[in-house]
């Protein structure tokens, strides 16, 4: 047990090696993953759990392994998903008093491909409401917390799975990234988080926020990991529109540590000496020396419209919103109001009830930008501007291969401290929605700490071009150990300070 | 039907028809269409829209869609938009419909319409092509049913309703046509020229028992003379042809009577009680009505290349009113018999095989527009219940036109060829209809003829020919109307000059 | 400048099938007016010749072939539902109206 447990804080390489080595079983590691999860229940990441199933599951992924068949590199894996990605049986509550009691009739494409690798879900993992915030405080379920310091936010809204990961809970977890959802929560939290190129990965299952900006990406402690997630999950369904016809190309053969040559941009918008705490600055400066010294070649580029990213984000972002949520009425299923006077009455009283203060707001904003009079003057304009930012990256990345910028400008902040500032909550993505907005491939990378708390480097590619990125991920990898560090063990537990 | 009373006033009308689409899968889900089903059995986790569903469009849609576009001489847009129309309802389980809204698929069509005008004006008016009017189609788009409410649910001493989403997500063709029409009886003949051309390309059954073909009218008056749009309402949930027409009767009556007592007509939804045959205000048209409307970002735009369509143009049956025309100038038939032929598929095809059979395409013509479908009328059956083919009526035909039976020994015979086919030859013989054309015997009968009325040879020759059509008819009595009338006539006109 | 009054709010809350107490309508017009201060930034763009943006990139239309798959069963639709009669869902009494 002990080597399981050892085990779970490594890589999925190491992992694997144990597993099909025998060194431990697949139900040993599950096991181990739901004893981690007893033991930092404090950090209130996991929501969900599955421990009958995942142990069923793992007794069916050793015997594949015994025979010599593991289903994929994942098999008798424990995986933890984001609470908003639905699983058969399984309850889907989005971090929502609306959904209390819901329980999925299907898959998500996610949780069929990883089924089919042979990837056990061991729970489900704490997020902002219907992934709207960026602290995972918005929750029914109660705030999650940071590993490096439980009073401090785990970023958001997958903060579950950035700190399931972080703990050492699980090798691998999926959130969902909206406008950074999952980039600054791995950054406040020093894993990697992986944000494909909008269309990578199936929405089919997965409720939706921002239709035209979610995408589910993976967690994990090392890029290689990030890679091997999209090679399983990714690809094209049928049943998602959005989703890209292209098949996702090896990612993990390509990580040679070699990245001489490449040309990556740095844009001078995201390094203003006022938009970011120094230490992050300083972390992120100190990284660009490392690839430097590989041979990678920087050059200063433009982003001109980056102060319009925000704006635009919360005007397309809850525009979408305020329609993709308006299925939760309290007809069909979730939360219905106690005694409905009528109609109308069910309809307010169930939302009005249901939702948490943030997605009213979110909400309401929605509809007013849609509504008559303002729709050209706020959602038509966005997404014009949407065509602008979209043009920016085009023309920077005529200049560089991949783009660098810090994550976010702060590491994690305390827990309530933005609770009351609903906009300085959104200016925290102020470095990650483009991505999102432009649909590109990003991955936030830990490159340090200031003051015992991580920094994340944020690599942006172009469109499609996930396997860049990762290269340099990992090449930076390589040469520094950053992601080698572990957060303090549980309250009470034998000092690991 | 239009009285006197209102020479002063024009009415307005313009129609919005939802058909649904004959597809065996619904618009965004794969679930089933069927009709009649007990609640929720035809339903799929996109209809209920549960947490983490996105649409996918049909393919046959498309198809059928651009059927209709090509059908109504429309423009088929090259990039049409899904929107979403937001509002909370019970049987709208997403909170929205899926519908075109500012880019529909099609554009721009026509079709034109012949109202019936009843007793002898019909057939001048259709021989002069002065009976058909052209009626624009603003647009036809593609749109998602709701699914229904069943009201009135006692339960537990609560009034409740029951949610069936079957119908949820079923795909509809909405078209919408622009305000041209202007007496219920034009709406009426617009409507049945829409529900045949749909069911003619099969684009949907328009089955309006079964909720397929439903209409919503929009009225309004006007002075006559004016050009100015009078404020209009919409009726909805027109279910049938005659509902249709005496809707549109009551709300122009309803507004010119509201406006000469002094009123004014305010923009409204009307409901029609056919019992009483008024129409009332159902809901006042609110700016409350703040639908939202933004494009879907499920879906992608529809962009639907030329090659697609001109496959679906390919697969097109000639429409009737191509085939109308081709008919005149393939054929040189009248307006009118081109007009009755296309007005039935299996009709027109009867006539070209029959025409191309005995080469006679008018001779054909008359017969099928005149004597057949009097007899389908008289026995109320259908063509197809009969037992004649195109090849007995060509044989028949071909007889006549060979001097072989008398237009009179064929009609005679038609009636038994409708019910009992067989050929018209055989028939001919055992019935001794034969035609008298030997030289011999029309002398013989000439010369009795004549000798029994001298006083009338006489007139004739004084230079007065009008007695010879009685002769004619003395000989042709004779020959118990076998004798080949012109052979007749010539006979006669030499014995008489002789 | 004020650029939404709480009427506002309640009109937008209405649309949304929102029951907000004066207090929160109060909450989220102070919220509302400062979002909307922030995005005003957007009117210092001129966009007059720019296409919008629906997503971040063009796809061909992805179609599904016309082909029904059995329907689920009834018991799994009716699963979640909060109040239901036979294999209907059950609402207070729906008022006649077109949608
Ligand atoms: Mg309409
Ligand atoms: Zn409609």
């Amino acid at each position: 047990m002990a080597k399981a447990d050892s085990l779970l804080a490594g890589d999925l390489s190491d992992l694997r090696g144990a597993l099909d080595r025998r060194d431990c079983s697949a139900v040993e590691l599950v096991q181990a993953s739901l004893d981690a999860m007893d033991a930092r229940a404090d950090l209130a990441a996991i929501v969900f759990r599955r421990d009958e199933a995942a142990l069923t599951e793992a007794e069916a992924a050793d015997e594949r392994i015994a025979s010599g068949k593991p289903a994929s590199p994942l098999d008798g894996l424990p995986v933890v998903l984001k609470d908003n990605i639905v699983q058969a049986g399984e309850p889907a509550t989005c971090a929502s008093r609306i959904l209390e009691g819901y329980v999925s009739p299907f898959d998500s494409g996610v949780v069929e491909r990883l089924q089919r690798a042979g990837a056990i879900v061991v729970g489900r993992a704490n997020l902002d409401e219907f992934a709207m915030g960026s602290s995972t405080e918005n929750s029914i379920h109660g705030p999650s917390r940071n590993p490096w310091d439980p009073e401090r936010a785990c970023g958001g809204s997958s903060g579950g799975s950035a700190a399931a990961v972080a703990a050492g809970l699980v090798p691998l977890a999926f959130g969902s990234d909206t406008g950074g959802s999952i980039r600054q929560p791995a950054s406040f939290c020093g894993v990697v988080g992986f944000k494909p190129t909008y269309g990578r990965v199936s929405r089919w299952g997965l409720v939706a926020y921002a239709s035209s900006l979610d995408q589910i990406g993976p967690f994990a402690r090392r890029v290689a990991d990030c890679a091997l997630a999209l090679e399983a999950v990714g690809g094209h369904d049928d049943r998602d529109s959005t989703s890209l016809p292209e098949v996702v190309p090896p990612l993990r053969s390509r990580l040679d540590g070699d990245v001489s040559g490449l040309v990556v941009g740095l844009p001078k918008e995201y390094f203003a000496p006022e938009g970011a705490q120094p230490g992050v600055l300083a972390r992120v400066r100190e990284a660009i020396g490392v690839l430097e010294g590989e041979g990678v070649r920087f050059v200063e580029i433009s982003l001109p419209h980056t102060a319009y990213t925000i704006a635009t984000y919360y005007i397309i972002a809850t525009a979408e919103a305020s329609s993709n949520l308006a299925r939760f009425d309290g007809v069909r299923y979730g939360r219905r109001a106690e005694h409905p006077k009528d109609l109308l009455d069910l309809y307010e009283r169930s939302r009005s009830e249901g939702f948490g203060a943030e997605v009213k707001r979110r909400i309401l904003l929605g509809t007013y930008v849609l509504s008559a009079g303002y729709y050209d003057a706020y959602y038509v304009k966005a997404q014009k501007v949407r065509t602008l930012i979209r043009r920016d990256f085009e023309a920077a990345f005529g200049e560089c291969d991949a783009i660098l910028t810090p994550t976010t400008p702060e590491t994690a902040f305390a827990l309530g401290a933005k609770a009351g500032d609903p906009l300085s909550m959104y200016l925290s993505d102020v470095y990650t929605v483009s991505a999102n907005l432009a649909g590109l491939p990003a991955l936030s990378v830990p490159c340090g700490f200031v003051d015992g708390m991580p920094v994340g480097l944020q690599l942006l590619g172009k469109p499609l071009d996930e396997a860049t990125i990762l290269r340099i991920g990992d090449a930076f990898e390589r040469r520094t150990d950053h992601h080698r560090q572990s957060p303090p063990g549980p309250p009470g537990s034998p000092g690991t300070d | 039907m239009q009285d006197h009373t209102d020479l002063s006033w024009e009415w307005v009308i313009g129609l919005e028809v939802h058909t649904h689409l004959k597809t065996e899968s619904k618009l965004f889900s794969p679930a089933p269409v069927v009709y009649g089903a007990e609640p929720n059995h035809a339903v799929h986790p996109i209809d209920l829209a549960l947490p983490g569903v996105l649409p996918v469009l049909n393919e046959r849609v498309v198809e059928l869609a651009i059927r209709l576009g090509l059908a109504i001489h429309g423009t088929v847009n090259p990039v049409s938009v899904f929107a979403r129309k937001n509002y909370f309802y019970p049987d709208l389980p997403k909170g929205y419909q899926i519908s075109q809204f500012e880019d529909p698929i099609v554009s721009d069509g026509w079709l034109e319409i012949e109202p019936e005008v009843r007793g002898q004006a019909k057939k001048k008016a259709a021989a002069g092509g002065g009976g058909r009017r052209r009626i624009g189609i603003t647009r036809a788009h593609i749109e998602e049913d709701a699914g229904k409410s069943i009201h009135d649910v006692a339960i537990a001493g609560r009034e409740d309703s029951c949610i069936d989403l079957n119908r949820a997500g079923v795909p509809l063709l909405e078209i919408v046509s622009e305000p041209d029409m202007r007496t219920a009886a034009e709406a009426s003949a617009y409507l049945r020229a829409l529900r045949s051309i749909l069911r003619y390309i099969g684009v949907s059954d328009a089955d309006m028992e079964k909720g397929q073909f439903r209409c919503d009218a929009n009225v309004s008056v006007r002075p006559r003379g004016s050009r100015e749009l009078g404020t209009r309402t919409e009726i909805k949930n027109l279910n049938s042809f005659v509902h249709v027409e005496e809707a549109i009767e009551a709300e122009a009556r309803r507004q010119i009577e509201l406006i000469e007592d002094g009123g004014t007509v305010v923009q409204a939804t009307m409901g029609f009680d056919p019992v009483r045959r008024r129409t009332s205000v159902q809901r006042l048209k609110e700016n409350s009505d703040d639908y939202r409307y933004f494009p879907d970002p499920d879906l992608i735009p529809l962009r639907i290349e030329a090659d697609r369509i001109e496959a679906v143009r390919a697969s097109l049956p000639e429409l009737p009113d191509e085939k109308r025309s081709r008919f005149g100038s393939e054929y040189g038939l009248s307006d009118y018999d081109a007009g009755v032929l296309t007005a039935n598929r299996e009709l027109a095809a009867f006539f070209e095989e029959t025409a191309k059979a005995c080469g006679s395409p008018k001779a054909a013509a008359n017969w099928l527009t005149r004597d057949l479908l009097r007899e389908l009328r008289e026995r109320d059956v259908e063509l197809e219940e009969t037992s004649l083919t195109p090849a007995i009526l060509a044989s028949l035909i071909r007889l006549v036109e060979d001097g072989r039976l008398t237009a009179r020994s064929a009609a005679e015979l038609f009636p038994d060829l409708v019910s009992d086919g067989g050929d018209p030859e055989v028939l001919m013989r055992e019935r001794g209809l034969e035609a008298v054309s030997d030289a011999g015997a029309i002398d013989g009968l000439v010369d009795q003829v004549v000798e029994a009325h001298p006083d009338v040879v006489q007139q004739i020759r004084e230079g007065d020919d009008k007695p010879l059509n009685f002769l004619m008819g003395k000989v042709m009595q004779a020959s118990r109307g076998k004798a080949v009338p012109a052979q007749v006539r010539k006979t006669l006109i030499a014995r008489i000059r002789s | 400048m004020s650029r939404i009054e709480p009427s506002d709010v309640a009109r937008v809350a209405t649309l949304a099938r929102l029951a907000l107490s004066q207090d929160e309508i109060a909450a989220m017009t102070r919220d509302l007016e400062q979002m909307l201060d922030y995005v005003a930034a957007l009117d210092r763009l001129d966009t007059q010749d720019v296409e919008p943006t629906a997503h971040s990139f063009e796809l061909p239309t992805p179609l599904r072939p016309d082909r029904a798959v059995p329907p689920l069963d009834p018991e799994i639709a009716l699963g979640n539902a909060p109040e239901r009669e036979g294999t209907a869902f059950l609402v207070p009494k729906v008022l006649e109206e077109g949608g």
